[in-house]
């Protein structure tokens, strides 16, 4: 079989302040056998914009998609959010004929035009579908068996429904549950799993955010996780580097390290944590090293 | 206005209502099944927001849609409270895309009213200046290199002026009120 080949799609907040997700993706990635190919050029998917002018948002995420196509390649990206304004943008225009012919008359002006010929994908649907189970499986040389782990896939890998097209259940999405057993870890089920993190709104109001995220930590502590696991660089932030101001906001203690998905693997598959950039994350995972 | 007068909204009155305003938001993309809700409350009940907030409720959003009650509802705040999490698109019996409605009436009030939270305005500005949201620092690059990443593409500045240009992004962004936070 070839190499799976993709662009890597960063985004904004990724090489903004959480390269240590980008890092650890590259590294397992690589060693999966998975050809990465980098941006040309790009700007923002467009997500962020989607609120205030729903047209910028689509011509934004339909020039990236544009730049894909040109190199004949799909796009992998790392953040649900980037997902989200990709893969609809991408889903919508190859239906829509009459939007299609309206978002090209604003990227004709850019020597653009938009085809619909590329997919786009989330690191966790390239890894269960252009690597397989049994090739990870494989790849796993120190299994994590010790370790007990809770996993919060995030809204935008599974929602909305319609516009996502690849066979996980949002009501009870089991797709990044797989994956983590398959590093030898245990993943528990816990209360209101699938509830938001939160963060989309941190910016125009923190009590509401807060208050999310704490009650998802209360429900990941009940059930002693040892770990957290997340597949977006939003719903990572809100968990881990809000977490020190969450417990100073409802007097609590939590000390859940919050890993990023590849981090996890890159253990498991025998990389140090030095080089999946653990050192970087705001709640120190020491405990959690002590067991793997 | 104190917080119990939110609860307890005054007397809708008749001259308030534009029975128009309806069939407009139905043409606006995302909310065109704004007709089909019957009021279930399923949206609010499951909405992940409205468990902690005071005011964000997208049942009565759609409510006063189908009132017409535009001028309430495009200066209530609260609006700027969805996630976007889409969970009420997913759930509603009626095939109504709540979030997509919400995020039709945030439009609207930046096209209309000229107004959206700071933060969006600082998002869209960085955007922008330099095709990322947010402003990598130049230490971010140079740390790249030092952790073996490739350098970040450069966006299509020229570009970018261009599509803000022919949204209506740029006159957006020069006229617009913005508010502080929302409370909840």
């Amino acid at each position: 079989m070839p190499k799976p080949k993709y662009l890597i799609f960063l985004g904004c907040v990724i090489p903004y302040r959480l390269s240590n997700y980008e890092i650890s993706a590259r590294k397992v990635l690589g060693k999966l056998g998975v050809d990465l190919v980098e941006m040309p050029e790009y700007n923002c998917c467009g997500y962020p914009m989607d609120a205030i002018n729903h047209d910028l948002m689509l011509t934004l995420a339909a020039k990236n998609l544009c730049v894909a196509e040109k190199q004949n390649l799909n796009i992998l990206t790392l953040c649900n959010g980037c997902f989200c304004s990709l893969n609809e943008t991408n889903k919508i225009l190859k239906e829509d004929k009459k939007l299609r012919e309206e978002v090209n008359n604003h990227l004709k002006e850019v020597g653009m035009e938009f085809k619909g010929s590329i997919e786009v994908k989330h690191l966790a649907h390239v890894l269960a579908e252009d690597i397989g189970f049994e090739k990870i499986k494989d790849a796993v040389k120190k299994p994590l068996t010790n370790l007990r782990v809770a996993q919060h896939s995030g809204c935008h890998l599974v929602r909305p429904a319609k516009m996502v097209n690849h066979g996980d259940d949002p009501e009870n999405p089991t797709l990044l549950k797989n994956l983590i057993r398959l590093t030898g870890a245990e993943c528990l089920d816990y209360m209101d799993e699938t509830e938001c993190c939160g963060n989309p709104i941190i910016g125009v109001n923190e009590e509401v955010p807060f208050q999310m995220a704490k009650e998802k930590l209360e429900h990941i502590r009940t059930v002693q996780a040892q770990a957290l696991i997340t597949v977006c660089p939003f719903c990572h932030m809100m968990f881990d580097m809000n977490q020190p101001r969450i417990e100073r906001a409802f007097n609590e203690k939590f000390g859940l390290p919050v890993l990023h998905y590849p981090q996890l693997l890159g253990l498991a598959m025998g990389f140090s944590p030095e080089e999946l950039a653990l050192n970087e994350l705001r709640v120190k995972p020491s405990m959690l090293l002590e067991q793997t | 206005m104190s917080e119990t007068q939110e609860y307890v909204p005054s007397v809708i009155k008749a001259e308030e209502m534009d029975p128009k305003f309806k069939y407009k938001m139905s043409k606006m993309y995302g909310a065109e099944k704004i007709m089909l809700c019957f009021q279930c409350g399923t949206c609010t009940a499951d909405c992940p927001i409205a468990r902690f907030s005071g005011f964000y409720r997208p049942r009565k959003i759609a409510r006063m849609i189908q009132l017409g009650l535009k001028e309430r509802l495009l200066s209530d705040e609260a609006l700027w409270l969805c996630s976007s999490c889409f969970t009420c698109v997913d759930h509603c019996p009626q095939g109504v895309e709540i979030a997509g409605i919400v995020r039709a009436l945030r439009n609207l009030n930046v096209k209309e009213k000229g107004i959206m939270p700071l933060v969006y305005k600082e998002l869209a500005s960085n955007l922008l200046k330099g095709g990322y949201v947010y402003e990598i620092p130049e230490s971010r690059h140079k740390k790249r290199t030092e952790q073996g990443l490739p350098p970040l593409p450069k966006p299509s500045l020229e570009d970018l002026a261009k599509i803000f240009e022919f949204t209506g992004s740029i006159k957006m962004l020069e006229n617009v009120k913005t508010i502080e936070k929302v409370k909840s």
